[in-house]
């Protein structure tokens, strides 16, 4: 295999476990941000919880192995990237950590006061990441300063621009509502209800968010010389089936309502990773100074190496955490007997 | 403080933290799977409840051991960015596989272990534990080779352009005896903690009478794991020493506080150094034992610190290639005479249990042995870590040079503080719970619901 299909494939990879991340981590992201919101008793909190217990650890490693794949494939993006994005990053891992550790505390105490504090850091740690992640992302879009070492020359506010925070709003509020999507799938009852009732408010914001982000795309990236005016049938795929999920929530077709915000989390990643391409990171600076696939790139030799290991390993994972999703596949209610602790 | 010392100071902090709860989640989760599936085969209700009862310790301190490690992978990057240039070519290999083998089949299963019981075939959850176990410990293997080739690289050559070292041979770089050594010393080590937690929880409960059956069968059974385990990390170790004299003399050196190179080399009982910690007041020596320890013969040459330190500098350049040995030196002994302490201790247990052990008066002491394995795990890594300095890579790249350089002291200390509170508090909650736990027993089941109609605080009813 040539070196300069390993770096596009190697590229591909990790474009995809970006994207099985914010599909799969998404709706936990969304479901934690609406745990205190829509659980009003422990009970709902417990179902609510419930609806990710066994998946969203699985999930968070999605995140975990496309920073590994990262390190090894083009070790000088994520050199650049982990250290010039430092206080955002260091916001991100608090976020995991205590929203991981709360997931597994907060029923080990009946006080309600311990059990509430757990379920806010629930909430906040699913909030900061998709806020800080979104904000990245677009930045990445944008470009960000970087010199002709490969040194990021910002700091923590040269991320916090007006295209970056509406790309950090837009992935919380799809967040929010892929969340309730789910929600509508997984719960029953009363809860199901309550879930429903909100998911229509957090279309309307998804839907203007996502809009301005759109708008902003055409004015802070280069996408019209990279894509075009008319970028493509995938953002404009992206951008429909995020308005068709009224459709179905009004219609009360929860799964296909899922369906839609996973299509457009997909989409909206795979147009990311498009307009991307080959670069990694974007020289707001001056282009030539940008991070591409092929001066980031660990050796040929390396590559190979990482890509046998990926071809065996990465079908079997796929097929172990599909097969937990279809166990767990019931509905949850807030019947004794239905909860797990 | 500069960037630097900063960024030493919370890369050791962290490290050492997440190092509190991995030894217990790799040893304990082996326990468990064991225990369970001794209730598959014999359908004796002692063992479900053993598995359940050691299972919630396991879980709660997990937790901690997972969220911490995701900063330890984050951290090269964001603090060590040099560092991940200069060796992204190789080390990156091992973490992105660490993630891809065996985070997925811990984290994924044990999502299924704790939610499927009774909702999955009892065969599946019976899998299930096993296969978050063999995960953790398959996470070990590839982040201690990883730490193996920081030690001792293997597998690569220097790229005549950038000057950084390029994977050349993936194999040797699996088969690194330094990495394998680590491994099974850590394997070993948790299966250790593990049973002494074990140890220290059965005789409280013992003396007092609780479930008597169950806790003396995991007191007995902690006690025979115990001793093997202990035996192995003696063994492991002594057989890294030779390593260590191999590929890390100066490292060896200063564990010994050996100063001039003798043959036979002596080991020092006692050393007291001035101030600067680099020279010898007084000491109190054992002939020809530092031989045994390097070379496993009581008869040959160990180097001392001063002849390294000259060879060095001609070597790299000038600089202080001497480790921080009030460290290195005091580590060693305590992890050594812990090591052996454990063994010794396990005997005794073992013995005892020929006897009516509730009635022993010095059981009661016994919850104490808990912190043994804590002290010599973190002592361990304080030597082989401290033992390396001034190199990142051994030979290849100081720490000085592998920091990232767009750091300030502000980005440093809002993480450095940020950690300290996050860490302090999350170790204060899951102390509480961990004893609240131990303490229950065997009876309480694993979490208790709040009353159905009781309305939360921060809720709007």
């Amino acid at each position: 295999m040539s070196y300069q299909f390993l770096q596009t494939l190697w590229f591909v990879l990790i474009a995809i476990l970006w994207i099985g991340f914010y599909f799969l981590e998404g709706f936990d992201f969304g479901v934690g941000m609406l745990l205190p919101f829509v659980g009003k008793k422990d009970v709902e909190r417990r179902a609510i919880i419930n609806t990710i217990g066994s998946v969203w650890d699985g999930n968070e490693v999605w995140l975990l192995t496309a920073g590994g794949a990262t390190f090894a494939a083009f070790p000088q993006w994520y050199a650049t990237m982990f250290s010039g994005f430092y206080l955002a990053l260091f916001l991100l891992l608090v976020g995991l950590i205590i929203r991981g550790v709360a997931f597994e505390y907060r029923s080990k105490d009946p006080n309600p006061k311990w059990r509430s504090t757990f379920d806010w850091m629930i909430a906040v740690g699913s909030f900061l990441p998709a806020l800080l992640l979104g904000t990245a992302f677009a930045n990445l879009a944008r470009g960000v300063p970087i010199d002709a070492k490969m040194m990021y020359t910002g700091n923590l506010f040269t991320l916090l621009n007006p295209y970056g925070l509406i790309g950090g709003l837009a992935t919380v509020s799809v967040f929010l509502l892929h969340g309730a999507n789910f929600l509508g799938l997984k719960l029953d009852g009363e809860l199901r209800e309550r879930v429903h009732a909100l998911s229509t408010k957090l279309y309307i914001a998804a839907a203007v968010i996502t809009t301005l982000l759109l708008i902003g795309t055409y004015i802070f990236t280069d996408i019209t010389s990279k894509l075009g005016i008319n970028p493509g049938i995938t953002p404009i795929a992206a951008y429909l089936a995020l308005l068709l999920t009224i459709f179905f929530i009004n219609r009360r077709m929860e799964g296909w309502a899922f369906i839609m915000t996973a299509l457009h989390i997909v989409l909206t990643q795979v147009t990311f990773f498009l307009l991307m391409f080959p670069r990694v990171m974007i020289s707001s600076t001056n282009p030539d100074f940008s991070l591409t696939i092929y001066n980031a790139s660990s050796s040929q030799y390396t590559l190979s190496v990482m890509s046998i290991i990926a071809l065996i390993f990465v079908p079997i994972v796929l097929a172990y955490q599909g097969w937990t999703y279809y166990m767990f596949r019931k509905r949850i209610t807030t019947k004794k007997e239905s909860l797990v602790y | 403080m500069d960037p630097l010392t900063l960024s030493r100071w919370q890369f050791g902090l962290t490290t050492v933290y997440h190092f509190l709860f991995v030894p217990l989640t790799l040893g304990l989760g082996w326990f468990v799977a064991y225990m369970q599936t001794r209730y598959y085969q014999t359908k004796d209700e002692t063992f479900h409840k053993m598995a359940k009862f050691w299972g919630k310790l396991f879980l709660i301190n997990f937790a901690i051991g997972v969220v911490t490690g995701i900063v330890q992978e984050f951290q090269f990057g964001m603090n060590w960015s040099e560092y991940s240039r200069f060796v992204g070519d190789i080390f990156g290999a091992p973490l992105a596989i660490e993630a891809l083998l065996a985070f997925f089949l811990e984290s994924t299963f044990l999502g299924i272990w704790i939610f499927g019981e009774g909702k999955v075939p009892e065969k599946v959850h019976l899998a299930s534990i096993w296969l978050a176990a063999i995960g953790s410990n398959l996470s070990a293997l590839w982040i201690l080779l990883a730490n193996g080739w920081m030690q001792h690289p293997v597998g690569y050559v220097i790229d005549p352009v950038t000057g950084r070292p390029m994977l050349n041979d993936f194999y040797a770089l699996v088969t690194n005896p330094k990495g394998w050594l680590f491994f099974f010393h850590t394997i070993a080590s948790g299966l250790a903690t593990a049973s002494f937690l074990i140890l220290g929880v059965s005789a409280y409960h013992i003396v007092r009478q609780n479930s008597v059956t169950l806790f003396k069968r995991s007191f007995q059974m902690a006690a025979i794991v115990g001793l093997v385990a202990a035996a192995l990390v003696i063994l492991d170790g002594h057989t890294q020493g030779q390593y260590i004299y191999q590929t890390q003399p100066m490292k060896m050196a200063s564990i010994e506080a050996l100063w001039n190179t003798e043959q036979p080399a002596s080991f020092s009982i006692l050393t007291i150094g001035d101030l600067s910690g680099k020279k010898e007041v007084w000491s109190l020596r054992l002939p020809a034992v530092t031989s045994f320890l390097a070379c496993n013969n009581f008869n040959c040459a160990v180097r001392g610190v001063y002849d390294i330190q000259a060879q060095y500098q001609q070597q790299y350049g000038p600089g202080d290639y001497i480790p921080l040995m009030v460290v290195t030196y005091w580590a060693f002994r305590f992890m050594f005479l812990i090591g052996f302490l454990m063994a010794l201790l396990a005997i005794l247990f073992l013995f005892a249990l020929r006897k009516d052990i509730e009635k022993a008066k010095w059981m009661k002491w016994v919850p104490w042995v808990i912190v043994l394995p804590y002290i010599a795990n973190i002592s361990g890594w304080l030597l082989t870590e401290m033992g390396r300095q001034p190199w990142i890579v051994q030979g290849l790249l100081k720490v000085q040079d592998a920091v990232s350089p767009n750091l300030t002291t502000v980005d440093l200390l809002i993480s450095l503080i940020g950690y300290v509170v996050v860490y302090g508090s999350l170790a204060a909650a899951d102390f509480y719970l961990m004893r609240k736990y131990a303490i229950a027993g065997a009876d309480v089941p694993m979490q208790e619901s709040v009353d159905v109609a009781s309305p939360l605080v921060g809720a709007q009813d």
